[in-house]
This record gives structure tokens, C-alpha cells and sequence, in this order.
């Protein structure tokens, strides 16, 4: 019995990565969410928006490197970020004009938008391979750990570690920076208000003189900014490679969906409760019942639900039992 | 048939063109490889119009059927592995059993007992249950086929029946996973039956790419039995040699045409005897019900028919009809490789046939098939011929950016098919060969 050493390898091994991946999960499915809610299709091209925020971040950051700037313990990358957002908010109002807003004064069913935004995935996906192809690329620079597995051990004299690298606590805090100012906005500010007014009544909200072109372009710049985000994060993260932004379109999805499409908290929700069944599904419990069993009792396998190759289905499977028993979702979406 | 015109005809006989054309210029070989390709691609069309021009459901999880067909292929022709069988044949069907029995007996918790806490903890008592027995049986069962010979087979193998068999299974395989989707997805909103097919399909692929005992996951199973004969058994052949020399061909050269012409005449039949069902089936009371639903559900609703229960329908025919396409196609390549299933090349490529082609039309479809199957082949070479003679004709010849241009020709294919499928969906959204 050995509850601490348990503790700390759950910690290790589960509760940090699955808290960075739902942080970035949630800011993912905030702005499928949104486009949900405001323009009321679900954005097949949301994985790629992200590929390419990642990407013009990634070359901005190089950029800087080359030049010598860098941010000290914290990677190159947040200070491009800006401007990574900054151009992704330019492809995604230039797609707008191009694409979606003709199917906006035909009032178009929304599966039309669905495939117009296949063909933009498209289109997205053939730029970021040709730009920057279709190899790894590692952006990350700076100090590679908050607490280090060996500092951990130093200062508690436990067996097991708990290492922190800083990518997951920038994940954590830009996510806690963004989500609060998405939420001053849409709550407080007049453009945000507006924004909730068209989202509830498209036809109240246009009576009382909001401007649904102004909306649709506030929506679109605040999309970029989430997904450029979310995209550069993961990237940070693990590694920036353009197809894992398109398989990533199944978690958030059901993040968005087992949330409530077209709700807010409920996207923030769904991220997290789809990245904690993900990583605590496909975790080999082994060596965490090790320290809480007595010898004689100790698991001879790896005491692992699903082999991580399966951690698709994971979402797949709580996405389904959402759609079955609740289709609005957790906190009340906005369709059925 | 109503869509015999002078343009529709014209359309077939430019795309006619282009597969001749591309004969002369490279090789019949290449255009045969092509043509057969396109025929399967038709076929996939005509599975994603029936839902999609029928029925207006919108199936992204092509893919997924398609690689549920290529394992019906494997499970049909291969001979079976018998050390593996013995070594846990009966167990991993006994797994896969009590794996069936949970869910339904878990399912059956759900519909019978009264509303309440104890119906919730039940169902997950049994689920838990279901799950721990199903992994002690299948576990060590799983191990012991695996380990049987791995280098070579390390799998259960197949029945042994010949491989045109595989074509219906595959099709019924298909079948079994709409209804699985269907039966949950149909119903709510469209984007969520398209968001559902995404998953399952990813499913089915890691599926196929993990469970080695059942098609060698990764390892690919290689050489399946083949409708058609070997070129070496025709280059043998004494009527073969004779009918070479009497065109004046080269027999080995000859001889690879002779097979692909061989696939390209079972592929046809499969797409004409298609055609012909589908386009009975649009033209009878079923098929115009089918349109009435699409175009007006609440008003079919009124007039007393199961919305839901139509779409379930025709969303598991036209799955099962990329299931079958999906035999085909590794019956074609003679081999099963799990890695080669990318969405964006199955999926979204079949999606630009069916836009393209005309939705609804299933001459259309198939004319969107052939078309862009070509086009997808060609925008390779083309890009990258327009790359090194118009684009970077003026730079140098050691410039890096020349050299990352040419390097990234390859990727210009989806960036055309996407510019394809958003020109085509703006100016001309009912397609080449409209509904009507």
C-alpha cells in the first residue's frame, strides 16, 4: 500500500496530459461550436483551419528564431501567435466572402454549407502539405520542463515522478486567458451580445438592427483566433504534423456535440470529459494498482481497457451514447 | 432511360476521349489500370448518389465501407490458417460471442426493465461484466493465433471460397455497419449521421490495422486468390500464344492487357447490372416515394410514411454498395493494405465524383466516377508538368524555392479537387448530368 507513489503516477501519467489535451480539445470544439451557433453548420474543415493556423505560426516563429528573438524559458511560439491568428482570420474572412456567404443569400440548407466546407477542407489541407509538407515538425524551444521527473523525486523522495513540461502549463494557462476573454466578450461587450442575440433569433436579432454581415466577421476572427490557438497548442504539445489535425476533427466534434452544439460552457465541458475517458481508457493501470494492491494481488497484465490505438472509439462511443439517450447534449444545445 | 441526350452523350464520349487519349500518349496498360480503377469508382458513386441523390443523407464514412469490403475479400478467398484455428479458432469465436450477447443483453436491460436508478446499474453491471468475461476468453485466445507462424500468417485466414464470393459478403458487411450508424444517427440532424459515419469509419480502420488475428493488421495480407487467370499461366498457354500472334501482339505485353482486360469486363457487369437496378428502382413507386421524402419530409410524413425508417433503408443499400465496391477493389490490387484507407483519398474523393457527376443521376454518378478518377491520376503528372515549364520556368535552376515547388507538385491534387468541388457546387450545383 502505497497511496501517494499511486497518486503521483496517476498524476504522471493521466491527469496532466488529459488536463493539456482537454484544454485543447475544448478550444477546438469553442469554435465549431461557435460556427454552429452562428452560422448553424458543423465545420468539416475546422482540422485543417487549425493545420494552417499551426503553420503560419510555425513559419513566423522561425522567422523570429532566425532573427534571434526568442521568449526565454517560454517557446518562440507564443510570440507569433498574434500574427499566426492575424493571417488565419484573413483566409478564413476570405473564405467566407468566396464560399459561404453566397450560400448565405441563397439561405442554403445547412448539409450545402456541410459540403462547401469539404471542399475548403480541401483546399486547406492541399496548401498547409504544399506549403510546408507533410513531415514532423518540432517548433518547440525554450525550457522543456515546469518540474522535471528528477527534481520531482529530489524535493519529496518518493519513488515515482511527476514531471510537468512547460507546453502543458502554457496549454492551461493560454486556454484559461483565452476562454475568459471569449466569455467577456460574448457576455459584456456589445459585438458579443449581438453575436448571442443572432445565435438565439436570427430574425429578432435582425429587427432590432444588428448587422449579420458585422457578426459573421466577428464570428469568423474569433474562430481563427481559437482555432490558431488550439492548433499551436497541440502543436506545442506533441508535434505539428498536418494529417493529425484532420483525425482530431472525431474528438472534437464529440466534444462539441456530447457538450451541446452551439453552447459555449457545454464545448469546454465535452473537451474535458472526452480527453479524460480517452486517456484513462487506453492507460495501463498497471503500475498505479501496483502500489495499491498487496504484493500477492499484483496484476500480472498491463490491466489496460483498450489498446491506445482504439482511443478513437473512445470519443466514438460517448458520442454515440449522447446521440442515443440525450441529443442535445450535456447542457442543452441548441438542435436535436 | 430518360437521360439519352446529345450532351449527355457527349459527356461519356469526352471522357471516352480522354481514356483513348491517354492510351495513345502513355501506354493501354496505364489506361487500363485507370479505367478499372474509374469502374470501381462508379460503382462507389453510385452507392454515395443513392443516399445522397435519393435521400439526400449525407455518408462520410465511405472509407470505412469500403475497407469492410476489402476484409470480406481476405475472410471469402484465403485458405484458412488450420494451426491457428486449433490453436484458438473456437475460443475467439466464443469471445466474439459472449462480446454480442452482452450488448444484447445489456440492450434488453434497457427496453424491459421499468424507468429508474436500478435499470442504470444494471445495464452497467452486466456491460462490465460482459467486458471482463469477453477479454479473459478472448485475451489468451488472440495471443495463441497470433503467435502461430507471425512471419507468414499468424492470422486465422479465410474460407477458401473463391474470391467473386467475396463481393455480396462485402456488400453485407458494409450492410451491418450502416444499420449500427443508422439506427442511431437517422433521425437527428444531418450533420450528426455525417459526423457518426466520420467515427465509424475510423473505427473500421484501426480495427483492420490492429486485429492481427483477424486480416495481419499492418502486416497486410498479400496474394488473394484471383478471379481472373495469371499472366505466367497465359504466356504458357498454347490458345493464348496463338491469339497473340494472330493480332501480332507481344504475348507479355499482351498478356497484362489480356487481365486487366479480363477485371475491366467482371467490373463492367457488376456496373451495368447496377445501373440497370438502380435505375428501375428510381423509377418505381419505391423510388419516387424516395424523391418525395428527400424533397418534402413533412408533408411524406403526413401522408403516413416512416421517414426515419426509409432513410435506415436506403442508407444501408447505398453502404452496402461501397462495401461491395471495396471487394472489388482489393480483389483488384490482389492484397489488403490497412494503411492505404485515407479518407481524403476514398471519402472526399468519391464526394467530387458524385457532385461533380450530377447527385441524383446515377448516370451522373457514374460519369463524375470515371471523370474524376482520371483527373485525380493526371492532376499529378499535369501539375507537376505545368510546375517545371510555366511556373518556375523563370527561376533558376538550383533555387530552393524551384526545388520545394516541384517537390510539393504532388500535393496540387486536393487542392484542385477541392477547387473543383466548390466551382462546381456554386455555378452548376446540380452537376454535369442533372436529376432531370
Amino acid at each position: 500500500m502505497d497511496v501517494l507513489n499511486a497518486i503521483v503516477v496517476l498524476a504522471n501519467f493521466v491527469i496532466v496530459p488529459a488536463t493539456a489535451y482537454g484544454a485543447q480539445l475544448a478550444l477546438g470544439a469553442l469554435g465549431v461550436t461557435l460556427i454552429y451557433g452562428i452560422l448553424r453548420f458543423s465545420n468539416f474543415a475546422h482540422g485543417d483551419t487549425m493545420a494552417f493556423g499551426a503553420m503560419v505560426t510555425i513559419l513566423f516563429t522561425w522567422l523570429l528564431q532566425g532573427w534571434g528573438v526568442t521568449l526565454g524559458p517560454l517557446p518562440t511560439a507564443l510570440l507569433a501567435l498574434p500574427l499566426g491568428i492575424a493571417v488565419t482570420a484573413l483566409l478564413l474572412i476570405g473564405t467566407d466572402r468566396v464560399v459561404y456567404r453566397f450560400y448565405r443569400r441563397q439561405k442554403a440548407r445547412p448539409v450545402i454549407y456541410v459540403i462547401a466546407s469539404l471542399g475548403v477542407m480541401f483546399i486547406m489541407n492541399g496548401l498547409v502539405r504544399f506549403i510546408i509538407g507533410v513531415d514532423d515538425q518540432r517548433f518547440a524551444d525554450g525550457e522543456r520542463f515546469i518540474i522535471s521527473a528528477r527534481t520531482f523525486r529530489e524535493i519529496t523522495g518518493l519513488d515515482e515522478a511527476l514531471a510537468i513540461r512547460t507546453t502543458q502549463g502554457i496549454t492551461l494557462v493560454v486556454t484559461m486567458i483565452a476562454v475568459a476573454l471569449l466569455f467577456w466578450f460574448l457576455g459584456r461587450t456589445r459585438t458579443g451580445k449581438s453575436m448571442r442575440a443572432f445565435s438565439d433569433n436570427e430574425d429578432l436579432a435582425l429587427l432590432s438592427g444588428i448587422n449579420p454581415e458585422k457578426v459573421v466577421i466577428v464570428t469568423w476572427i474569433i474562430v481563427a483566433a481559437l482555432a490558431t490557438t488550439a492548433g499551436v497548442l497541440y502543436g506545442l504539445d506533441k508535434s505539428f504534423k498536418p494529417f493529425t489535425y484532420f483525425q482530431l476533427l472525431l474528438p472534437i466534434f464529440a466534444s462539441a456535440i456530447v457538450g451541446g452544439l452551439g453552447n459555449p460552457i457545454g464545448a469546454i465541458v465535452g473537451g474535458f470529459v472526452i480527453a479524460f475517458s480517452e486517456v484513462s481508457v487506453t492507460y495501463a493501470f498497471r503500475r498505479f494498482a501496483s502500489h495499491l494492491l498487496p504484493e500477492a494481488w499484483e496484476p500480472d497484465g498491463l490491466v489496460q481497457l483498450l489498446s491506445t490505438d482504439y482511443k478513437f472509439a473512445v470519443s466514438f462511443t460517448i458520442l454515440l451514447v449522447v446521440l442515443i439517450f440525450k441529443p442535445t447534449g450535456l447542457f442543452r444545445g441548441k438542435s436535436v | 432511360m430518360s437521360g439519352i441526350n446529345v450532351k449527355n452523350l457527349a459527356l461519356f464520349g469526352l471522357v471516352a476521349v480522354l481514356f483513348i487519349v491517354t492510351g495513345i500518349m502513355q501506354s493501354w496498360n496505364t489506361t487500363l489500370s485507370i479505367l478499372n480503377m474509374g469502374l470501381i469508382s462508379a460503382v462507389m458513386a453510385l452507392g454515395v448518389n443513392i443516399q445522397w441523390g435519393y435521400a439526400g443523407l449525407f455518408n462520410v464514412g465511405i472509407v470505412g465501407f469500403t475497407a469492410l469490403g476489402g476484409l470480406a475479400a481476405v475472410l471469402v478467398s484465403m485458405p484458412p490458417v488450420n494451426e491457428a484455428w486449433a490453436a484458438g479458432g473456437p475460443r475467439v469465436l466464443l469471445a466474439l460471442a459472449i462480446g454480442v450477447a452482452t450488448i444484447a443483453a445489456a440492450v434488453l436491460c434497457w427496453t424491459r426493465l421499468p424507468r429508474g436508478w436500478l435499470r442504470v446499474l444494471l445495464m452497467l453491471a452486466v456491460l462490465i461484466a460482459g467486458f471482463t468475461l469477453y477479454r479473459a476468453v478472448f485475451d489468451p485466445a488472440r495471443d495463441a493465433i497470433e503467435s502461430v507462424n507471425p512471419a507468414a500468417t499468424g492470422y486465422l485466414g479465410g474460407l477458401g471460397l473463391p474470391i467473386l464470393l467475396a463481393w455480396p459478403v462485402g456488400g453485407l458487411f458494409a450492410a451491418g455497419a450502416a444499420w449500427i450508424v443508422g439506427k442511431t444517427a437517422l433521425g437527428l440532424r444531418s450533420d450528426y449521421l455525417a459526423i457518426a459515419t466520420l467515427g465509424i469509419a475510423e473505427i473500421i480502420i484501426s480495427i483492420l490495422k490492429n486485429e492481427d488475428w483477424l486480416a495481419r493488421g499492418v502486416k497486410n495480407v498479400n496474394g488473394l486468390p484471383r478471379p481472373v487467370p495469371f499472366e505466367v499461366d497465359l504466356q504458357a498457354a498454347p490458345w493464348f500464344l496463338e491469339l497473340a500472334t494472330s493480332i501480332g501482339a507481344n504475348p507479355v505485353s499482351f498478356s497484362t492487357v489480356f487481365v486487366k482486360l479480363c477485371y475491366a469486363g467482371l467490373f463492367t457487369t457488376v456496373l451495368l447490372l447496377l445501373i440497370w437496378l438502380t435505375q428501375m428502382a428510381l423509377n418505381s413507386p419505391w423510388g419516387r416515394m424516395m424523391r418525395a421524402i428527400r424533397d418534402n419530409e413533412v408533408s411524406s410524413e403526413a401522408m403516413g410514411k416512416d421517414v426515419t425508417r426509409r432513410h435506415l433503408q436506403v442508407f444501408i443499400l447505398g453502404s452496402a454498395v461501397c462495401g461491395l465496391a471495396g471487394a472489388m477493389m482489393t480483389t483488384l490490387d490482389g492484397q489488403l493494405v490497412p494503411s492505404t484507407y485515407n479518407p481524403l483519398r476514398f471519402t472526399f474523393l468519391v464526394w467530387v465524383m458524385v457532385i461533380v457527376g450530377g447527385s441524383g443521376n446515377n448516370w451522373g454518378a457514374v460519369l463524375g466516377g470515371f471523370l474524376i478518377w482520371w483527373l485525380w491520376i493526371m492532376v499529378e503528372p499535369i501539375g507537376l508538368w505545368v510546375m517545371e515549364n510555366v511556373i518556375t520556368a523563370g527561376m533558376a535552376e538550383d533555387s530552393a524555392l524551384r526545388d520545394h515547388l516541384i517537390g510539393s507538385a504532388a500535393q496540387m491534387r486536393l487542392l484542385t479537387m477541392g477547387v473543383f468541388l466548390l466551382l462546381m457546387l456554386r455555378f452548376n450545383p446540380k452537376g454535369l448530368i442533372p436529376e432531370r
